[in-house]
């Protein structure tokens, strides 16, 4: 049986699809019996699909490094 | 010594995608956003002296944002003819039977308030990020948004899975947390 550190890791793998199948059916055994645990992955599930509904946009590494560039720029006298 | 200092030098990893998502709620056009989050950084390393310290960085970013905002509203309309103002019920007048029933917003959708509401999600989630440990909001941010591979991510930060997950763990709880507070109520 895995233990609950384990089990939040897994659920976390879960989150992004990295968990394997071995690994989903441990976790899902291991909620059978831990409340703890299975509040604790609802409420990740929930996070996960909040994530997907907000519209989350980013800069891109490259206009942020521009932009640090030109405050550079802007502090030089 | 004020309570809050400013540190420009961490002002575009910590604030740009929060201010980004600020104007792009507001002006609906990528490039000018991007623009306007420039400029507002210019604007506040220019007024960095006049800083009083009475508000969080953060929130005194926000405010210069919203003034360029505005601003930038108001050149758009100047620069609008008098002419091109045309009022009328509908473009389509002739067309339409029943215009009236036609034209009312219908009530029970929900279409556009959606919209606005999962905008203005985005904005709590980026909020609760920038109070975040830079590296954890980094990690959650590569994962999440950026959809990155956990081998490319551990790559780029120079970390291996396991610290990967932890942090993910950490930033994902503090996430939950905060967006109890500032999303649920």
């Amino acid at each position: 049986m895995i233990s609950c550190e384990q089990a939040t890791t897994i659920c976390h793998k879960s989150q992004y699809r990295e968990a394997g199948w071995g690994e989903r059916f441990q976790l899902w055994l291991h909620l059978l019996h831990c409340r703890g645990c299975s509040r604790f992955s609802l409420r990740n599930r929930k996070l996960t699909d909040l994530c997907n509904q907000a519209s989350l946009r980013q800069l891109s590494t490259r206009e942020k490094d521009a932009m640090k560039r030109r405050l550079q720029e802007g502090k030089a006298p | 010594m004020n309570a809050n200092s400013l540190e420009p030098e961490h002002w575009v990893d910590r604030y740009a995608d929060y201010l980004y998502n600020y104007a792009r709620a507001r002006v609906n056009d990528a490039e000018l956003a991007k623009d306007l989050v420039q400029d507002t950084f210019i604007a506040g390393l220019q007024s960095a002296p006049h800083f009083k310290g009475n508000a969080a960085e953060r929130t005194w970013l926000v405010a210069i944002l919203k003034r360029k905002v505005i601003d930038q509203y108001r050149r758009a309309n100047s620069q609008k003819g008098q002419a091109e103002v045309r009022m009328e019920f509908s473009p389509h007048l002739e067309e339409s039977g029943n215009w009236l029933e036609q034209m009312a917003a219908d009530p029970d959708s929900t279409l556009e308030n959606d919209a606005i509401e999962n905008e203005e999600l985005g904005l709590a989630i980026q909020r609760c990020l920038t109070v975040l440990p830079e590296r954890q909001a980094r990690v959650f941010t590569m994962k999440t948004i950026q959809g990155m591979e956990t081998e490319d991510v551990c790559k780029e930060l120079g970390i291996n899975p396991s610290n990967l997950w932890v942090m993910i763990h950490r930033a994902r709880t503090a996430l939950m947390e905060c967006l109890n507070q500032v999303w649920f109520n």
